[in-house]
């Protein structure tokens, strides 16, 4: 498979309310194969949506970022201003958590599924607008041509979503970047949705990053994943190996502060136990974490060296990744 | 913002493992994610509010008002009201901002002037507030017929432009200082009674206070605890802002002669009086330039305070 | 403001009943203005009562009162022997057969007067909105799209300097400098004196002017216009502004313009064709809340430039006490006001689809 997006040690820094800059990304580096859906998992404030907003260019105002993000060798952090323009939409398109609130409430869905169809594809307006009708179509959406010249306060949530997926692949973008788009959603709606970006990534070889807080979802729709946790990747695998045989601390206490009668790693691990276990102490932020690993302060296996240092992200097997200095045996919880 | 960021927290916390988290900026807390409403519903702070030059110049300019104000007899060079056969003299050493249309020197005049409109401004603000407050109060707590009624009535005073109801209004009384005043006071009750409503229908509505309902807060104890003291905010907000349009108001009605009687040193009343020959450019450029820079510091700082303790108006709109 | 609920269905099947729900909102406002004026009635009558004494002394020149027929006519007319709820009922009709008294000061009926004088006031009103709506949107977006830069710092402080300063005294001001000092404006009036005025059409100068052909008239009108239609563009611009930049600062930071943005549309574009189309709604309203205030600086700023619109009518009544004429003006400017905030309610219907007739 060739490799379509390659980022390597992104950083991200924010404008601090006084002055200076609060960090929300520390070196993550992570890569997404052409024709793959790979998903990045995380707690809120992990810096998962972060990511997806650098590389679309989308962070407020005085955002710094550091590092490469190559989308077949474009460098996708050097881009400025205009420059986005041949990127966004064209190359790189990207649907939203909620939907209601990422449509225009005012304009029709017609314009907002032509208008950038015009200008990266250079449509006349029935071709733009015949291709809009294709779209909606292919989304599943009833009744295309009359969805064009309605509004999206018309349609339910999970239409709405439907509506901004197929604006985002109006243009055939090499890379879908979702950002939770099933959050807002129904569990049958949000099945619905996750159906239909497989089969687009199918049909269309669509690669899409994924990020979900939502560990089951990712089973459902990824085949790779990464885990972020205060800005950093915990832990990167083929996501089946990630969710039966975690190799991080973290990721094994996430999987166990998992509320589910079937759970695949309670019933793969030794105790069986299907008890509801939470994770002690806060979450780690960016920037409140110390100097060594985010996660030590409530890792049940930590040693004085993980305070020292952050843990670079260590193979652990053939194509999987651990930013984890001590490497427990996960199996054994320590009580 | 000065708000403290909630805390994104799916797992259960133990207190021993809180970081303090160092303040974030608005849109950075949007960006991450996280809402910037405060954890606990409580008075926001004012801190750091200082550090805003513009907020010095206007609280300076605030203090030395209300200095002129107190100390006004003993600054002025002369009598605000003694005339003198100097008429329409211009600025000059003996007379820094010259003397009006009886001789008066226009300096002493708009010195003392501070010592009708801030005390009436502040006259009119306290009034508005306390009697829209209250109804304010009422009908967000009460809600219902309260609510209805006393929100309709406000409607009905908003169909009319505050100086064109106050002129009718102070007419209809007789002109005089008092009957300004309370003119100015039933014109601007029904801003307050809508501001003060929709802070406590926020609280109201707010899951904090259900949950503190739950817990068994009475309702007399939640309107005490809960429901004015985040009322507050907006309530201060509104009122420097206020005191700034009262100083402007009183001025108008003045102006239009319906306000102090003369020889009263108003700052309105003294422009009125400049307006009669142009030429004589002093005798309203200062007291107008008086009205300006009061109105505008009171503007300034209610600005900067709604930027801190008023989220609902964190961008300005009022 | 109410919204259709999400429907899951077509949007055909939701016509008939996006109609009638238009023509509910429309009957809805059209409902509320009405009860809103009936309301206004009752403060003007209940502030003539506020007068001490007789509402016949408050209401009657002096010369009049000095004549006991005339003032038992008054009596009889406006049913003053009756009790309260009676007299405001004789108002009421009154009013409603357009009979809002006799001003004292001209001795003509208010009614009348207020016609005579509405066309001069609109004649500097309209032209300042619409100049204050243009500017002000401008300059609101500008400093909007530079928030927090130096733009935006000077157009907020401008902004509240324009607030802060008087509306009478600007006016002096700008008299004192273009009139005096430059000579370059007349000092007030709407026409020259040597100018035969126009025949009256409209009321308003520049458009009879233009009317009958008389180019020179019209130009001499316009010069009239200039300094008074200054002062309270300068005023109004200065609330427009504020409103339009916070409006249009919560359009920018919404997701939806993130959204234009991550489909790779030109700034630009974003700028005319999703955030200015969401953030007129709000514009709109607050026009018409400005109208109000502008509707307000006309009395102050009419009197000093000698502008015989309804405005000066109004100072004068204040201070001469011409109760009937303050009423009158008080009742015609709620009426106005609430006119133009129906007008701003069914506008909305027009602007966003979640109103629209489908």
């Amino acid at each position: 498979m060739t490799r379509l997006l390659d980022v390597q040690d992104l950083a991200v820094a924010l404008p601090a309310a006084g002055g200076g800059t609060v960090p929300v990304i520390h070196h993550a580096s992570l890569h997404v194969d052409e024709g793959e859906i790979v998903g990045i998992a995380g707690e809120s404030g992990s810096g998962k949506s972060m990511t997806a907003q650098a590389l679309l260019g989308l962070l407020p105002d005085g955002a710094q970022v550091r590092g490469t993000a190559r989308l077949d060798g474009t460098d996708l952090l050097a881009l400025r201003g205009a420059q986005w323009n041949t990127v966004r939409g064209k190359q790189v398109a990207m649907v939203f958590q909620d939907a209601t609130s990422a449509l225009h409430p005012m304009l029709t869905i017609g314009r907002q599924l032509t208008e950038h169809m015009r200008l990266h594809l250079g449509l006349d307006k029935r071709a733009a607008n015949r291709r809009a009708a294709e779209l909606l179509d292919r989304v599943r959406i009833p009744e295309p041509e009359r969805t064009l010249k309605a509004y999206s306060h018309q349609f339910s949530g999970g239409m709405r979503q439907r509506v901004a997926i197929a604006a985002a692949l109006a243009c055939n973008p090499r890379l879908l970047i979702a950002d939770e788009p099933t959050t807002a959603l129904d569990v049958t709606v949000q099945a619905g949705i996750l159906e239909l970006l497989d089969e687009l990534r199918r049909d269309m070889g669509l690669s899409v990053l994924f990020i979900t807080h939502d560990l089951g979802v990712l089973a459902a729709l990824t085949s790779r994943s990464y885990v972020f946790y205060a800005g950093r990747v915990m832990e990167q695998a083929p996501t089946t190996d990630l969710l039966l045989d975690p190799r991080h601390p973290y990721t094994a206490a996430l999987l166990r502060a998992r509320p589910h009668a079937d759970d695949s790693w309670g019933a793969a691990g030794t105790r069986g136990t299907h008890a509801l276990t939470t994770i002690p102490g806060t979450p780690a932020t960016p920037a409140t974490a110390g100097p060594g690993c985010p996660f030590a302060p409530r890792c049940a296996f930590r040693e004085d060296r993980c305070t020292d240092a952050p843990p670079p992200l260590l193979t652990v097997a053939p194509g999987r990744g651990a930013a984890c200095v001590v490497q427990p045996d996960l199996h054994e919880v320590p009580a | 913002m000065s708000f403290e960021v909630q805390r994104p927290a799916p797992v259960p916390t133990d207190a021993s493992g809180d970081v303090p988290e160092g303040p974030v900026d608005r849109r950075t807390a949007r960006a991450l994610g996280r809402r910037t409403w405060p954890q606990r519903l409580r008075v926001p702070s004012v801190h750091g509010i200082w550090r805003q030059p513009a907020v010095v110049v206007a609280l300076v300019i605030v203090v030395g008002w209300l200095a002129v104000a107190a100390f006004a007899t003993l600054i002025a060079p002369a009598d605000p009201i003694a005339q003198s056969p100097d008429v329409y003299a211009a600025p000059s050493a003996a007379h820094p901002f010259g003397t009006d249309e009886l001789g008066r020197d226009v300096l002493s005049r708009v010195l003392h002037g501070a010592r009708l409109s801030l005390p009436l401004a502040f006259v009119i603000v306290l009034g508005s507030l306390a009697v829209g407050g209250l109804l304010g109060l009422v009908a967000g707590y009460l809600g219902r017929v309260a609510d209805e009624v006393i929100m309709r009535v406000t409607d009905l005073f908003f169909a009319f432009p505050q100086i064109i109801l106050a002129m009718a209004v102070s007419a209809a009384f007789g002109p005089s200082t008092r009957n300004a005043v309370l003119a100015l006071i039933l014109v601007s009750w029904p801003t307050y009674t809508r501001v003060i409503r929709s802070a406590v229908l926020s609280i109201r509505g707010s899951d904090y206070l259900a949950a503190s309902r739950m817990l068994g807060v009475g309702p007399v104890t939640a309107l005490r605890r809960d429901v004015v003291p985040n009322s507050v905010g907006p309530a201060v907000v509104l009122a420097t802002l206020e005191l700034g349009n009262a100083v402007l108001m009183l001025a108008a009605l003045s102006f239009l002669g319906l306000g102090p009687r003369p020889p009263a040193p108003e700052w309105g009343a003294m422009i009125a009086g400049g307006s009669r020959d142009l030429s004589m450019w002093w005798v309203s450029v200062f007291p107008g330039l008086a009205i300006l820079t009061v109105v505008l510091a009171f503007n300034v700082l209610g600005d900067a305070l709604r930027d801190r303790l008023d989220p609902r108006h964190a961008k300005g709109l009022s | 403001m109410t919204t259709t609920p999400p429907s899951g269905g077509a949007p055909a099947r939701d016509r008939w009943r996006g109609v009638t729900h238009a023509a509910r909102y429309i009957s809805r406002r059209i409902a509320i203005t009405l009860t809103l004026l009936l309301g206004v009635t009752v403060m003007t009558f209940l502030i003539v009562q506020a007068v001490p004494g007789d509402a016949a002394s408050a209401n009657l020149s002096e010369t009049a009162l000095n004549d006991p027929e005339v003032v038992a006519a008054y009596r009889a007319k406006w049913g003053l022997d009756q009790p309260l709820p009676v007299q405001y009922w004789v108002y009421l009709t009154n009013v409603l057969q357009g009979d809002l008294g006799i001003s004292q000061q001209t001795g003509r009926s208010v009614l009348g007067d207020l016609l005579t004088y509405v066309p001069a006031t609109l004649e500097i009103a309209l032209p300042s909105m619409l100049l204050a709506v243009v500017i002000g949107t401008a300059v609101g977006l500008y400093a909007a799209v530079h928030h927090d830069r130096t733009g935006d710092q000077v157009v907020r402080v401008g902004t509240l300097v324009g607030l802060s300063t008087p509306s009478f005294w600007l006016s002096l001001v700008v008299l004192y400098v273009f009139f005096y000092l430059l000579g370059v404006s007349p000092s007030g009036g709407r026409l020259s004196t040597w100018i035969v005025p126009p025949e009256r059409v409209t009321g308003m100068t520049t458009v009879d002017a233009a009317l009958a052909g008389r180019w020179d008239v019209w130009w001499d009108a316009v010069q009239h216009l200039a300094l008074p239609v200054l002062v309270l563009t300068t005023l109004t611009v200065a609330v427009l502004t504020r409103f339009v930049r916070s409006a249009m600062l919560e359009v920018l930071d919404a997701d939806y313009i993130r959204a234009a943005r991550a489909k790779g549309l030109p700034e630009r574009t974003i700028l005319r064709r999703h955030v200015l189309r969401a953030g007129l709604v709000p514009v709109i309203t607050v026009s018409g809340l400005a109208f109000a205030s502008l509707l307000s600086g006309t009395v102050l700023v009419e009197q000093i430039f000698g502008w015989p619109g309804v405005g000066q009518y109004a100072y004068r009544a204040a201070s001469g006490l011409d109760m009937p004429a303050i009423m009158g003006v008080s009742l015609f400017v709620a009426l106005v006001y609430t006119a133009v905030n129906l007008g701003v309610d069914l506008l909305y219907g027009v602007i966003d689809p979640r109103i629209r007739v489908s």
